[in-house]
């Protein structure tokens, strides 16, 4: 094991698979000569050259849909978007096209890509650049959709991803990428689709995905220090999503608070606590409950910000309600 | 450009400049609204230091006369949209600087109410219709604006700014062709820094002469030397005439530079000191105005010392007052989002159940 951040377990990654496969190329803004504008791509240029190491001008939709049509001409593109606002530009290529293409050619041509770059909300950049779009994305069926939590997450998810024979989305977190974890040292790989247990418990299951992960484990600290033993789950992958853990954990918990930072109308945690609610109703000792971001956009001025954004109070708040201790 | 520029002559009231009279007070308010803009935009810059401004904060230092060289140019009646780079530009044209810094700083007295930030500044009664974060989003906004004045026939003008990296973004060429097509009201001003972040133009454009990029949709295009208010002033007064006769749409591409990083976070190595002190001390708009004033005899370089001093105290007051202005109230977050509220939308209620 090494202790590496979340941003060089995503270079590792883009560079083993690089170095693997050939037909693998990077695109993006500032990818190359910048070394990327969140420093993600560091070095790559140098060591892969401007062949396989591309600076694009702001062109979101005309890039995305270069590397749709390189996909489907054999090539494995990565697509960098500096970060996800700007792919709601590309989000014609991404749904009408990336998605599509397999099941309008009846099988005859796949898109093997990669969309990736930073989702959800920085810090202090106002409502344009804070956003999370993964349960736009993950409606469309021919897309999957990957959000790690943590460095050895990033590392094996984006591996799988760009092996993975369709088109994913790759949603990283900004505020994530400093982080430091320990990152196994050999070739691995996490399969997309396969969720983890992050902390085991036995009172209540808190689902909870890319940054609300870290929330989730320290409401789940303050959750014991009350005599409260929550189990958390990470499902790593939106989609496709690891239903079976999910609702194991829920037939021995009884009660599930799911947590995510985007907007609450027909969110992620809709979509989970409806499946809780059609597969194991009879588990369910108190209603789901979810935690997730204000329906606003999100505001400049720091208090207005903190007030929209999920927190860790609010996570543990909810488990308290589930758990009849509120 | 710069190099084939003749040198203003004096005249009476102040001086000539390419057939072309500017009294002294104009000249003034022109030197002073490009000093300000300087101050104001490296207390923001100290103030970002300082950590009491956040996240994205993009300087227009060096663009100054684009800024208010435009600005002198239009009317108050004609609409501006900006990217996120729009300090210099909501100064220029008249918002109140308290207001521009509370915004920089958060607090409730911003222009928008501590909503935006840097990035998303708005002022309707001056018809200021945005600063936006997404890279070429206010094209064709702007376009809706020409649109809406055709239609209207109200002789307003839109002054669409885009940078030279948002020049390469679709929808402005469905922009200039929809607005050549309908020949509507609009200058769309390309501030050619010669940088998007760390992206030369070389290296994004295939055609790097930008006033060009409306040829194959018939609308017109000029370069001017966006270093010099005055041709700014100049030139851009032609293309509002040109645009508000009804002839259509037309582009001015304005050559300038950004003397600090893309944003604060931006140590802009991608670029050498040298061609950065060039701009600077070489071809800097303000010290340019400066001499030809002095040179006028229309003012001394110890005059101009002591406006510099009166400037930054002036700013510091600004920052000093949006300092001490409260956040914003709590209830602004769930204002605003739409005009009338939705009925059993989520209220959060912060708490669950
Ligand atoms: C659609 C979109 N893509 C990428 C970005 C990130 N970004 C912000 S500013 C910028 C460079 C823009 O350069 P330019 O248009 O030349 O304007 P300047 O910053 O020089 O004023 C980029 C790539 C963005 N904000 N929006
Ligand atoms: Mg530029």
């Amino acid at each position: 094991m090494s202790k590496i951040t979340y941003r060089d377990a995503l270079n590792q990654a883009m560079c083993e698979e690089m170095q693997r496969d050939e037909n693998v190329f990077l695109m993006g803004e500032e990818v190359a000569e910048y070394n990327g504008a969140y420093k993600i791509s560091q070095g790559m240029l140098e060591k892969f050259g401007p062949k396989r190491v591309i600076d694009t001008p702001i062109t979101e939709l005309g890039f995305a849909g270069l590397g749709v049509g390189a996909a489907m001409a054999g090539l494995r593109p990565i697509i960098e978007f500096m970060t996800w606002n700007f792919a709601i530009l590309a989000l014609d290529q991404i749904v009408n096209a990336a998605a599509k293409m397999k099941y309008m050619s009846a099988g005859q041509y796949s898109v093997p890509m990669v969309f990736r770059g930073a989702g959800g909300s920085a810090a202090r950049v106002g409502s344009q650049h804070s956003q999370s779009l993964e349960n736009w994305l993950a409606n469309v069926p021919g897309l999957k959709v990957v959000m790690p939590s943590n460095p050895a997450d990033a590392k094996g998810l984006l591996k799988s991803s760009i092996r993975d024979n369709d088109p994913v989305i790759f949603i990283e977190n900004e505020i994530n990428y400093g982080d430091v974890g320990e990152v196994p040292d050999e070739d691995y790989l996490i399969p997309l689709g396969k969720a983890d247990i992050k902390r085991a418990g036995s009172d209540v299951t808190i689902v909870a995905h890319s940054r609300m992960t870290g929330f989730a484990l320290t409401a789940a600290d303050e959750l014991a220090k009350q005599g409260i033993d929550a189990e958390v789950i990470d499902p790593r992958t939106i989609k496709p999503l690891d239903e079976a853990t999910i609702l194991t954990s829920v037939a021995k918990t009884n009660r599930a608070v799911i947590a995510e930072e985007g907007w609450r109308f027909a969110g992620i945690g809709a979509e989970i606590s409806a499946r809780i609610m059609e597969k194991a109703f009879d588990d369910l000792d108190a209603p789901v409950a979810r935690v997730t971001g204000k329906d606003v956009p999100m505001a400049y001025a720091a208090n207005l910000e903190l007030m929209t954004l999920p927190s860790v109070a609010d996570i543990v708040e909810a488990a308290r309600v589930v758990c009849n201790r509120a | 450009m710069a190099e084939k520029q003749k040198k203003p002559a004096k005249s009476a009231a102040g001086l000539t400049h390419e057939g072309r009279e500017y009294s002294a007070e104009t000249l003034m308010e022109m030197h002073d609204s490009m000093l300000f803009i300087r101050r104001f935009e490296e207390k923001a810059g100290q103030l970002y230091g300082l950590k009491k401004i956040g996240g994205f904060c993009h300087l227009c230092n060096g663009q100054e006369a684009v800024c208010v060289g435009v600005q002198h140019a239009a009317e108050a009646g004609d609409y501006f949209m900006t990217g996120y780079r729009d300090h210099g530009h909501i100064l220029a044209r008249g918002a109140a600087p308290t207001a521009v810094m509370a915004e920089l700083l958060g607090r409730a007295g911003g222009m928008v109410h501590g909503k935006g930030g840097s990035m998303h500044m708005f002022d309707a009664k001056l018809n200021f219709a945005g600063g936006n974060g997404i890279v070429g989003e206010q094209v064709p906004v702007g376009l809706g604006f020409g649109f809406a004045s055709k239609y209207r026939g109200d002789g307003r003008v839109s002054v669409c700014f885009m940078g030279d990296g948002a020049i390469n973004q679709g929808a402005v060429y469905e922009s200039f062709n929809m607005a050549s097509l309908w020949k509507l009201p609009i200058v769309f001003v390309i501030e050619n820094n010669q940088y998007a972040m760390g992206t030369s133009l070389d290296r994004a454009s295939a055609e790097t002469h930008l006033f060009k990029r409306g040829i194959s949709f018939k609308v017109p295009g000029m370069q001017l030397d966006g270093m010099d208010v005055l041709e700014v002033e100049r030139r851009m007064s032609e293309a509002l005439v040109h645009a508000r006769s009804g002839e259509g749409p037309i582009i001015v591409e304005a050559i300038t530079y950004r003397y600090r990083g893309h944003s604060m976070s931006d140590p802009a190595t991608y670029r050498s000191r040298a061609e950065v002190d060039e701009w600077r001390s070489g071809r800097d708009p303000i010290a340019r105005l400066q001499a030809q004033i002095v040179d006028a005899g229309l003012a001394t370089e110890d005059e101009f010392k002591q406006k510099d001093r009166d400037i930054k105290k002036e700013v510091n007051a600004i920052a000093k007052a949006a300092e001490a202005q409260p956040e914003p109230d709590a209830a602004e977050m769930w204002a605003d989002v739409y005009s009338d509220p939705i009925e059993g939308a989520y209220p959060y209620p912060g708490k669950v159940g």
